[in-house]
């Protein structure tokens, strides 16, 4: 054994080497992969919050029908019903987050994609949502309808 | 002519040693057997996924990966260019087609268990081009921006994000972001331009490579009976065959794109409510249709969790069948992967036509 043959000395210094060589290649590797890594992460961008938008007059608005507004980036579904009561959720389905509709015939609030239901208080009644529609709050002030989020 | 071809020739093998390589492909016999027509596909695969290259490649001159521009671009590659609606057309049923003829193929490897030992390696590169195929066609989907595929992304990557621990940093990593925006589109057609053909060519060069190297599988119990063992060269026979069959398929796919053009359907709109009949890609369409069937809760677990979860592990234990069937490794009949083959066949078709009407 060629190891036999030499000083302890000789031995544990190889042994140094190797661990500081093996140190330097897996602190090599992590600095070249954690840039790669975090590069690939979309950094948060810095957005306006939008805490309220304005809709429009009260009169435009008809009873039994629904229309996406936007707030934000993000669609809200603004809900008018039979009755003239107004309110106002998150379009986005709990479920896969696909754009949900007001369904004149139904009455209800409805997504498309997997004919999933929600009654006008944003509840799901029906098929796979998990959770009832975020919601909003509607305000009106004179004519003037706004939505605004729930503080 | 033939002197200066011939002096070419000479050029090059004085230099590069031709002549080994010539009779090395000289060497590979194909077998003859009732299986032989399956030997097809991998071949049919090959030649798909070159028209892609190539068809993907001139889409990528006139193409523009943005929100505002990517809708239009292609309706002026399909209303302007010239040939433009028949390169586009061929792209889209090509994209289907190969992923049509990498599942027979992977199917008749499967049964005629031509993944045993020594072919583990040939196999699990021809999945991973099979998932990759599968990647292709989800990030292409969504280049045109239209609604259909708006969405069909938007509940794709969420189903990707239901996963638990990964899932959620997977789907930020495919959209660019938490929500599918343009930022989504430039990763969808980095991927599908950059990332995924530099995979595929490692994956097919390895593939390539065993299958020239190790020859053609034979059938179990091929052996057994010399008597009735025939074989065919493969240069130039087979492949002569081989080009035939390509000639046919590219015919089939220029009728495909002449009487069936690929529609472009409506620009996507992010304040617009989701469309009736988002359907994923017909690959996809057996998963997309099961998870409808698993109730919403099993035992204390989310029923989308529980069935991508299952999909994946069914996924996991095909692509290692060469390591646990160990029968075929012996050279043994094996009768339940037969049945597990069959099951898993039957199980897609059902439910992709279930999907299909739904």
């Amino acid at each position: 054994m060629e190891n036999a043959e030499q000083p302890l000395s000789a031995q544990s210094k190889r042994d140094f080497l190797k661990f500081i060589l093996g140190g330097s290649l897996l602190a090599w590797i992590a600095s070249v992969v954690y840039p790669l890594v975090a590069y690939l992460k979309p950094p948060k961008q810095a957005e306006v919050e939008v805490t309220s938008v304005k809709v429009g007059k009260l009169q435009d608005i008809e009873k039994d029908s629904g229309q996406i507004v936007k707030f934000g980036s993000k669609p809200v579904i603004l809900v008018r019903a039979a009755d003239g009561k107004l309110a106002a959720f998150g379009a986005t389905c709990t479920h896969l987050d696909c754009t949900v509709q007001f369904r004149k015939d139904l009455g209800v609030i409805w997504c498309a994609c997997h004919n999933g239901k929600y009654d006008l208080t944003g509840r799901n009644i029906a098929g796979p949502p998990p959770r009832p529609l975020d919601p909003l709050r509607v305000i009106v002030r004179g004519e003037e309808v706004f939505i605004s989020k729930l503080t | 002519m033939k002197n200066k071809l011939r002096g070419i020739f000479h050029w090059i093998d004085e230099r590069v040693n031709l002549r080994d390589l010539i009779e090395f492909m000289g060497k590979k016999y194909v077998p003859i057997h009732e299986h032989s027509v399956w030997y097809y596909f991998g071949g049919v695969s090959l030649f798909l996924f070159i028209i892609q290259v190539v068809t993907g490649i001139l889409l990528l001159l006139y193409y523009k990966g943005s929100e505002e521009l990517a809708f239009e671009s292609i309706n002026f590659i399909m209303s302007k260019v010239q040939f433009g609606w028949l390169i586009r057309s061929i792209h889209s049923w090509a994209a289907n087609l190969f992923i049509l003829a990498a599942i027979i193929h992977m199917f008749s490897v499967y049964f005629t268990r031509a993944y045993r030992k020594p072919r583990e390696i040939t196999w699990l590169t021809g999945m991973a081009m099979l998932f990759l195929g599968m990647g292709f066609g989800f990030s292409g989907y969504l280049l045109p921006w239209n609604e259909l595929a708006f969405f069909a992304t938007k509940v794709g990557t969420d189903i990707a994000g239901v996963v638990p621990l990964i899932g959620k940093p997977i789907m930020i990593l495919m959209r660019g972001g938490d929500d599918v925006t343009g930022a989504t589109l430039s990763r969808m057609f980095g991927f599908h331009v950059a990332i995924f053909p530099g995979l595929f060519a490692v994956f097919l060069g390895v593939h390539l490579l065993l299958v020239q190297r190790q020859g053609m599988s034979e059938p179990l119990g091929y052996e057994d009976s010399p008597e009735t063992q025939r074989t065919m060269p493969f240069f130039p026979n087979f492949l002569l065959r081989d080009l035939l069959l390509w000639l046919l398929v590219l015919n089939v796919i220029a009728v495909l794109a002449v009487l069936f053009p690929w529609e472009l359907g409506q620009k996507a709109d992010l304040f617009a409510p989701a469309p009736s009949g988002i359907k994923p890609e017909w690959y996809f369409l057996f998963m997309f249709q099961s998870l409808k069937y698993i109730p919403a809760q099993v035992l204390f677990v989310d029923g989308e969790v529980l069935g991508i979860l299952l999909f994946g592990l069914a996924g996991l234990l095909w692509t290692l069948v060469p390591f646990w069937d160990r029968k075929s490794a012996a050279g043994k009949k094996s009768r339940w992967t037969t049945y597990a083959g069959l099951f898993v066949v039957l199980y897609i078709i059902l439910f992709t036509i279930l999907g299909w009407l739904a």
